[in-house]
C-alpha cells in the first residue's frame, strides 16, 4: 500500500545556482495524523508547505496524494495561511469569505450553500458574525474565518502555515483547542508549519524538525501524548518535558550551525 | 480666544464657508466702490446674468453639451482605462509590451493632441470627445494596472486553492483589490476630463461652457463671462462631490479597514 501523503526526494533552489532551501527530503504522512513541522526560519518549512498544496514547484522530487503526483491546488486539501488579514477578503463579509470556497463548485448543491456556510462558521465560533466585516473582527476571528472557508470544502487535508503566529498569546491556546477538536471530530490529517516548539509539541502526534538550510528532516519523533491534551497538565507532562529540552537542544544546535556556515 | 470658538474652527469648515463668503462681499464693494471698471463687474451684476442665461436656457444647454462630450471621453476612457490596466497588471507579457508605450504617451499634456486630432478627426465633437479620452485614459490606466500589481501574493495563491478560474479570479479578487486604486484614477481623470472639455470647446466649437464663457469675454458681456466661470465652478464642484459619495459607497471596506472614516 502506497503512502497516504509523501514527500520524495524533494529539493527547492531559488535559482539554479543558488542554495537549495531543502535538498532530498523525503517522508510521508499517515493518513488522520496531526504532524507538526517545525525549523529555523529560513529552513524552507513555509516553502516546503506551499510546493505539498500544488501552490509552487519543486526543482527536484515530488510530493504524491494516494500515489498521484500534486502539481496544483486539489480541493481536498486546503491551505491556511498565516496572513489571515489578506487571505480574508477585506471587501467580503464574513459569509461571503466562507461562501467563496464553495459557491463555484460543481459538486456542492446550489440549495443550502449558506446554510453549510453557517454550519462551518458555528464550528469555530462565529455563527453569530456572518454579516460582519472582517476589519470589525479581532485577528484570531479572521483566522477563524479562514478556517471555516477551508472547511467548508470539506478537505481532507489542512496545510498550514503558521497560522497562529500572528496572534496575541490568549487568542492562540484558543485556537490550538478549537484546531484539536476539528481535527478529532472531522477526521482531518493536517501538517501544520510553526516556528514555535510547545506549539508543535502541543498540537502534533508527530513532531518534523528541519534543520537549517539546506534544510534535511533532523528528527522525527513521535509525541505519546494523550488527547485530549490540556493547556496546562499537557505542557508539564515530564514526557512533554523531555521531548521539548531534547528538540530544543537540537534545534539551538541547527541555530549554531546555520550561524557558522554564514560567517 | 473662547474654547467653542477653537472648537469649532477646528472641527468644522465653516470658517472655509465663511471666507468665500467675505471674498464676495469684498469683490461686491470693491466693484460698487473702488474699481468702478466694466471688467469687474459686480456680484449681483453677475448673479443677474446667471439668472437671466439660465432662465431662457442658454446656461442649461451649454452645460448639457459640456456634460454629454466630457462624459462620452471619459466613459470611454475609463472602459479602456480599466479593461486594458487590468489586463496589463495580471499579464506580464502584456505589461512588458504596454508599459514602454505609456511611459512615453503619459508626459505628454493632453491640449498637445489637439494639433494633431485637428488633422485627423476635424474639428468636430469627435475630436473633442477623443482629446477628453486620451487625457482622461492614463491616470486610470496608470492606476489600474499598477493597483492590480501590487495586490498580494497570498491573495493569488488564496484564489487558487479555492479553485477559482481567471474569470472568478478577475471578479472576486481583482476587481475588488484594485478598485481603490482604479477610483483614484478615475477621480483624477474626471477632473481632467472637464479641462479638456472646457479647452476644447474654447478652441473650437458652438456650444458648451467653454464656449459661452469665451464668447462672453469676446463680445464684451462681462458679467455673462464672470457667469459662465462660476458655472463652471458649481459644475466641477458638484461633479466630484458626487464621485465622492459613490467612492464611498463602493469601497467603503477600503477606508475602514484602512481607519479612514
Amino acid at each position: 500500500m502506497p503512502d497516504y501523503l509523501s514527500v520524495q526526494g524533494l529539493e527547492k533552489r531559488f535559482s539554479s545556482h543558488g542554495r537549495a532551501a531543502f535538498h532530498n527530503l523525503t517522508f510521508s504522512v499517515e493518513q488522520g495524523a496531526f504532524v507538526a513541522l517545525i525549523g529555523p526560519s529560513g529552513c524552507g518549512k513555509s516553502t516546503l508547505l506551499h510546493i505539498m498544496a500544488g501552490l509552487s514547484e519543486p526543482t527536484a522530487g515530488g510530493v504524491r496524494l494516494e500515489g498521484q503526483p500534486i502539481h496544483r491546488p486539489r480541493p481536498d486539501m486546503m491551505f491556511v495561511f498565516q496572513q489571515y488579514t489578506k487571505s480574508i477578503f477585506p471587501w467580503k463579509t464574513v459569509l461571503e469569505n466562507v461562501m467563496l470556497g464553495v459557491k463555484y463548485r460543481a459538486d456542492v448543491p446550489r440549495k443550502g450553500l449558506e446554510e453549510l456556510c453557517l454550519r462551518h462558521l458555528d464550528m469555530v465560533g462565529l455563527g453569530r458574525y456572518p454579516n460582519y466585516y472582517p476589519y470589525q473582527l479581532s485577528g484570531g476571528m479572521q483566522q477563524r474565518v479562514a478556517i471555516a472557508r477551508a472547511l467548508a470544502r470539506r478537505p481532507k487535508i489542512l496545510l498550514m502555515d503558521e497560522p497562529f503566529s500572528a496572534l496575541d498569546a490568549m487568542m492562540r491556546v484558543e485556537l490550538q483547542d478549537l484546531l484539536l477538536a476539528l481535527w478529532r471530530d472531522l477526521g482531518l490529517t493536517i501538517l501544520f508549519v510553526t516556528h514555535d516548539l510547545d506549539e508543535a509539541l502541543y498540537l502534533g502526534q508527530r513532531v518534523l524538525m528541519l534543520s537549517a538550510s539546506p534544510g534535511t528532516i533532523a528528527e522525527d519523533v513521535t509525541v505519546p501524548l494523550p488527547y485530549p491534551r490540556r493547556q496546562i497538565e499537557t505542557r508539564s507532562d515530564p514526557i512533554y518535558l523531555e521531548l521539548r529540552e531534547r528538540l530544543y537542544r537540537n534545534m539551538v544546535a541547527q541555530v549554531m550551525a546555520g550561524r557558522t556556515d554564514a560567517a | 480666544m473662547s474654547k467653542k470658538l477653537q472648537a469649532l474652527l477646528r472641527n468644522s469648515r465653516m470658517s472655509g464657508v465663511i471666507l468665500i463668503a467675505l471674498l464676495l462681499a469684498v469683490w461686491q464693494l470693491s466693484a460698487m466702490y473702488l474699481v468702478r471698471s466694466p471688467t469687474w463687474p459686480t456680484v449681483t451684476r453677475i448673479v443677474e446674468a446667471w439668472a437671466e442665461n439660465f432662465a431662457d436656457g442658454t446656461l442649461p444647454g451649454h452645460m448639457l453639451a459640456t456634460f454629454w462630450r466630457q462624459m462620452l471621453g471619459y466613459g470611454l476612457a475609463m472602459i479602456l482605462g480599466v479593461t486594458l490596466g487590468l489586463a496589463m497588471g495580471y499579464y506580464r507579457v502584456l505589461y512588458n509590451l504596454f508599459e514602454p508605450i505609456v511611459e512615453v504617451l503619459r508626459p505628454i499634456p493632453g491640449p498637445a493632441y489637439l494639433p494633431v486630432l485637428v488633422l485627423f478627426v476635424g474639428i468636430g465633437n469627435e475630436m473633442k470627445v477623443v482629446l477628453i479620452l486620451l487625457a482622461a485614459l492614463f491616470p486610470i490606466l496608470l492606476n489600474t494596472y499598477s493597483g492590480v500589481r501590487s495586490i498580494d501574493r497570498v491573495q493569488f495563491d488564496t484564489a487558487r486553492t479555492l479553485g477559482l478560474t481567471t474569470f472568478q479570479t478577475f471578479r472576486e479578487l481583482v476587481l475588488p483589490a484594485a478598485s481603490p486604486q482604479i477610483l483614484t484614477g478615475m477621480r483624477i481623470s474626471l477632473a481632467i476630463s472637464l479641462i479638456l472639455a472646457i479647452l476644447g470647446e474654447m478652441i473650437v466649437s458652438n456650444d458648451g461652457l467653454g464656449y459661452f464663457t469665451l464668447l462672453a469675454q469676446r463680445t464684451f458681456k462681462v458679467p455673462e463671462m464672470y457667469a459662465g466661470i462660476f458655472t463652471l465652478a458649481a459644475f466641477g464642484y458638484v461633479l466630484n462631490r458626487i464621485f465622492l459619495v459613490l467612492e464611498a459607497r463602493l469601497i467603503r471596506w477600503h477606508h475602514e479597514s484602512s481607519g479612514r472614516t
